[in-house]
């Protein structure tokens, strides 16, 4: 049996590489990808402690499947806006949408 | 040596062979300078996250991993970045000194995090291994489609709303306006 801590490391290792993406990228669509790195890594968190501390019940698995859901809605209205944003400014990057900071 | 000769069964190092790609293919992906490689990068990670899945004996979970964010995600943005992008093009990142700055943050995150789980006893079942094998479909049905406690019905209508909410959404906001060129 694989120790849960060795799934808690993975899974942190992930969700770090996705923030380091999302802080380094400038492009709209690859932070977008680094956000779903980091949804990973939390489904990863649920189903590990789902399978290692209460393997009877499926509370984290129902869970991760909701996640995954929203996260197929979430990444289409992006993407629907990022291409509006395209058609607009031109440009892909973050910088292009400043003016929503205002 | 006997200690490493029980460490080597088949479970851990599939194990390892999948944290290995996972983590190399997740490093890579926000490395690469080019979309489209970090686009299959990420589709790695994805198939190697559901591969952890199955190796759960989650085999449900493992298949909507691989049709839902394998499958519709990564189309997806593959077709943003086709549809958009210039390929061949590098895509900006931030400066060397910003990206300093994220390496050392997003590096003591993980020490936190590493020193909070050393501090921390789960209490792992012992019979895990043998539990979770009366968890199957059925369990799911019920609990997807139960109102009854730890029972899913609400949330499942939600998400169907959800899902149609962003069907129109994504048709609105992507659509040409017309009214803009008249």
């Amino acid at each position: 049996m694989i120790p849960v801590e060795m799934y808690l490391i993975v899974s942190t290792l992930l969700f770090f590489i996705g923030v380091f993406g999302f802080l380094v990228r400038k492009n709209l669509v690859g932070m977008l990808m680094s956000i779903e790195l980091i949804l990973n890594a939390v489904n990863i968190n649920f189903v590990a402690f789902n399978r290692y501390l209460f393997p009877e019940q499926i509370e984290g698995y129902a869970y991760s499947l909701f996640v995954i859901v929203v996260a197929a809605a979430e990444t289409a209205v992006a993407i629907a806006i990022f291409f509006n944003v395209y058609r607009r400014k031109g440009s892909e990057t973050v910088k292009s949408i400043r003016e929503l900071k205002h | 040596m006997d200690t490493l000769s029980a460490l080597l069964t088949g479970n851990n190092i599939l194990f390892a062979i999948l944290t290995v790609v996972v983590l190399c293919s997740a490093l890579l992906s926000v490395l690469t300078e080019k979309l489209m490689h970090a686009a299959f990068y990420l589709f790695l990670t994805l198939v190697g996250i559901a591969a952890m899945y199955m190796q759960m004996q989650y085999e449900f979970l493992a298949g909507a991993q691989l049709s839902v964010y394998a499958g519709g995600i990564l189309m997806l943005f593959i077709f943003a970045i086709v549809l958009v992008h210039h390929i061949g093009e590098n895509s900006e990142s931030v400066s060397p000194k910003k990206k300093w700055i994220a390496a050392i943050a997003s590096i003591s995150g993980v020490i936190l995090c590493l020193i909070t789980m050393y501090g921390t006893n789960f209490n792992v079942n012992p019979e895990a291994d043998e539990l979770v094998k009366n968890v199957n479909m059925e369990t799911l049905g019920y609990a997807l489609l139960g109102t009854g406690k730890n029972q899913y019905l609400l949330p499942f209508e939600a998400t169907g709303i959800l899902l149609l909410a962003c069907i129109i959404g994504a048709v609105v906001i992507a659509n040409k306006e017309k009214e803009d060129k008249a």
